[in-house]
């Protein structure tokens, strides 16, 4: 085991999943409380990376991580826009915009397919030579997950907050209480999309590039994520829950470390994440139906005797009447 | 100040028009309440009740007519901003409240609506709000002032419906809409939530309108008794001439003017099991 689990794995692994720990965040919004399946979150995520990127490149990293969160709003909202306004279907809503976006995304980086950063002063470079250690990236990126975890719960427990958690909740009973589910919507897909924004950005400061197709089967990433997350944790506070989609997120990304360093191959991993997220869902689905299977077959044996039974008597009362 | 608080004035409302499946449900339905009327409906399956209600709430807009509501012209004002002032308890007990959201979390959400709170969307529940509700349901007596911090989800339907109560008139609303809300919950809480209903529209001089199918509710309950049939009021009775009037006076009236015998097997049902 020893060789297999190295201390560089651990690490680069938790760096990493508090860095996609935000977009499983922006699902945990979108998907968990809203109830709404975000499918433009790749296409966002690569919008992200692809504006930080840019702004990166251009001197101004930090400027690059507010730009890409930017980004992100604008497209969660055109995603909102056209569910509330013009009455597309949510999940068709977030095709039509991931399919627009990758133009978009390819017009950021300059109609390339990937931008390298190296030799640019990101926002991991500035911290390592600020601290010296090895471990600042690590501190980084956790800060920044924690901080907006913070925000993010505190902000669910705001008015607003309880609002936009009602709509996904019982909508029959937001209308009913003067709040205007459209605006919610809306709102809980910007500040979402916003999380799916900065990731992308962080992202491609720490991996100093940005590459077209990065954003690709990251609904589903996130989604083992947060499952990962919620069945570790459960029920609780906004902030349990919060930490507990952090907490999978880094799980997650353990998983596929070790998986790599076992010689997996790197294109099976986007097969495992879609099993793993499968399974986890249709879980409890499942375990009804063995349940019921159970319970039927267990009737059918009883069943079995009291068929015979009544036959039994059936054939006596028969006998009965000929004598 | 308008004397009345709701005038409805020749509304009509088709459903899918121009298909096969077109339904009429409100046709050129007149409608005034005092401040403070509290007025039963009965009617029969599909007479429009519920129709009328949706359109004073503005879940659809109507396709004709002019809906006033304390003066103020909602015709085509939109659902969540009229709902603002409009109290609104459906027959299911599960539609008014949030289940995976605490209690507490959702008499905050009924909080939003009082002018105060309007421009606090980024406050958070005080201890202040807390004693509030806290205060709010203890009046309910049925011990929920303990369980604040649990989900409403595991309260029984009865609860959520004594809940939704409190919640549509936490703050005053000019209107309150009862579409049947005690019809699901089993003869003792719906007792309970009734006399719950009374107390606070009689405190409170709300302007009340309650769709029921207990003939005897509809008599002994309020200020007016309103019959509807075909999308329309075809019965409209008060003061004297209601005091006087017994359950089978109200059917015969009802089968002369509305030209036939009131056909909702629920009241019929509900006739027998009553005091």
């Amino acid at each position: 085991m020893g060789n297999i689990i190295t201390m560089s794995i651990v690490q680069s692994a938790l760096e990493l999943g508090c860095i996609y720990a935000l977009v499983a965040m922006a699902l945990f919004i979108s998907f968990t409380i809203l109830d709404i399946a975000d499918l433009s979150t790749d296409g966002c995520f690569t919008l992200g990376c692809a504006v930080c990127a840019t702004v990166t490149i251009m001197g101004h990293p930090i400027l690059g991580l507010f730009a890409a969160m930017l980004a992100g709003v604008v497209s969660g909202f055109v995603t909102a826009f056209l569910q509330t306004k013009l009455g597309i279907q949510s999940i068709l809503a977030g095709i039509i915009v991931n399919t627009g976006l990758y133009t978009i995304n390819i017009a950021v980086m300059g109609f390339s397919s990937n931008l390298n950063l190296f030799g640019c002063t990101t926002i991991f470079t500035w911290g390592k030579e600020s601290f010296g250690s090895s471990w600042s990236q690590l501190v980084l990126a956790l800060v920044i997950v924690l901080v907006v975890g913070l925000l993010i719960s505190l902000f669910l427990n705001t008015r607003l907050g309880l609002s936009i958690r009602a709509t996904g909740d019982n909508p029959d009973m937001v209308r009913a209480s003067s709040i205007n589910t459209k605006l919610m919507i809306t709102i809980g897909l910007c500040v979402a999309n916003a999380m799916t924004g900065l990731s992308g950005g962080l992202l491609a400061q720490y991996q100093r590039s940005c590459d077209i197709n990065l954003g690709t089967g990251m609904v589903t990433i996130a989604l083992a994520s947060l499952i990962i997350g919620e069945s570790l944790i459960g029920k609780g506070s906004m902030f349990t829950r919060i930490l507990g989609v952090i907490l999978g997120s880094c799980l997650y990304r353990f998983i596929v470390a070790v998986a790599l360093r076992l010689n997996v191959p790197a294109e099976a991993l986007k097969l495992v994440s879609s099993i793993i997220v499968a399974i986890a869902i249709a879980l409890p689905y499942l375990k009804k139906q063995f349940a019921f299977y159970k319970a039927k077959r267990i009737a059918k044996e009883e069943n079995e005797a009291y068929i015979q039974e009544i036959t039994a008597q059936e054939q006596n009362s028969r006998k009965g009447e000929m004598e | 100040m308008a004397e009345n608080m709701l005038i409805m004035k020749n509304v009509s409302k088709t459903f899918n028009p121009g298909t096969v499946n077109e339904k009429t449900a409100l046709s050129n339905l007149n409608l005034t309440l005092r401040k403070g009327d509290f007025a039963t409906i009965v009617g029969s399956n599909g007479a429009g009740k519920s129709t009328m209600f949706n359109a004073i709430t503005g879940a659809f807009f109507v396709d004709r007519g002019l809906i006033l509501l304390d003066g103020e012209d909602i015709t085509y004002q939109k659902e969540h901003v009229r709902s603002k002032v409009i109290g609104h308890l459906f027959q299911d007990p599960l539609k008014g409240t949030a289940p995976h959201m605490t209690i507490e979390e959702n008499m905050a959400l009924a909080f939003l609506r009082s002018s105060t709170s309007q421009n606090a969307y980024f406050s958070r529940i005080t201890g202040k709000d807390k004693a509030k509700f806290r205060e709010q349901l203890a009046l309910l007596d049925m011990g929920l002032e303990d369980r604040m911090k649990q989900p409403v989800g595991l309260l029984s339907g009865g609860q959520r419906q004594a809940l939704t109560l409190l919640m549509a008139t936490f703050v005053t609303p000019k209107i309150l809409l009862l579409d049947e809300h005690t019809a699901a919950l089993d003869p003792a809480t719906a007792e309970k939530v009734l006399t719950l209903t009374k107390e606070i529209v009689e405190q409170r001089n709300i302007t009340c309108l309650m769709v029921t199918h207990n003939m005897h509710q509809a008599l002994d309950l309020g200020n007016r008794t309103i019959m509807m049939d075909s999308g329309n009021i075809v019965l409209d009775i008060a003061g004297e001439e209601r005091n006087g009037m017994t359950v089978d006076d109200l059917l015969k009236q009802f089968a002369i003017n509305a030209g036939k015998e009131l056909d909702n097997d629920r009241i019929l049902l509900s006739q027998d099991g009553k005091k």
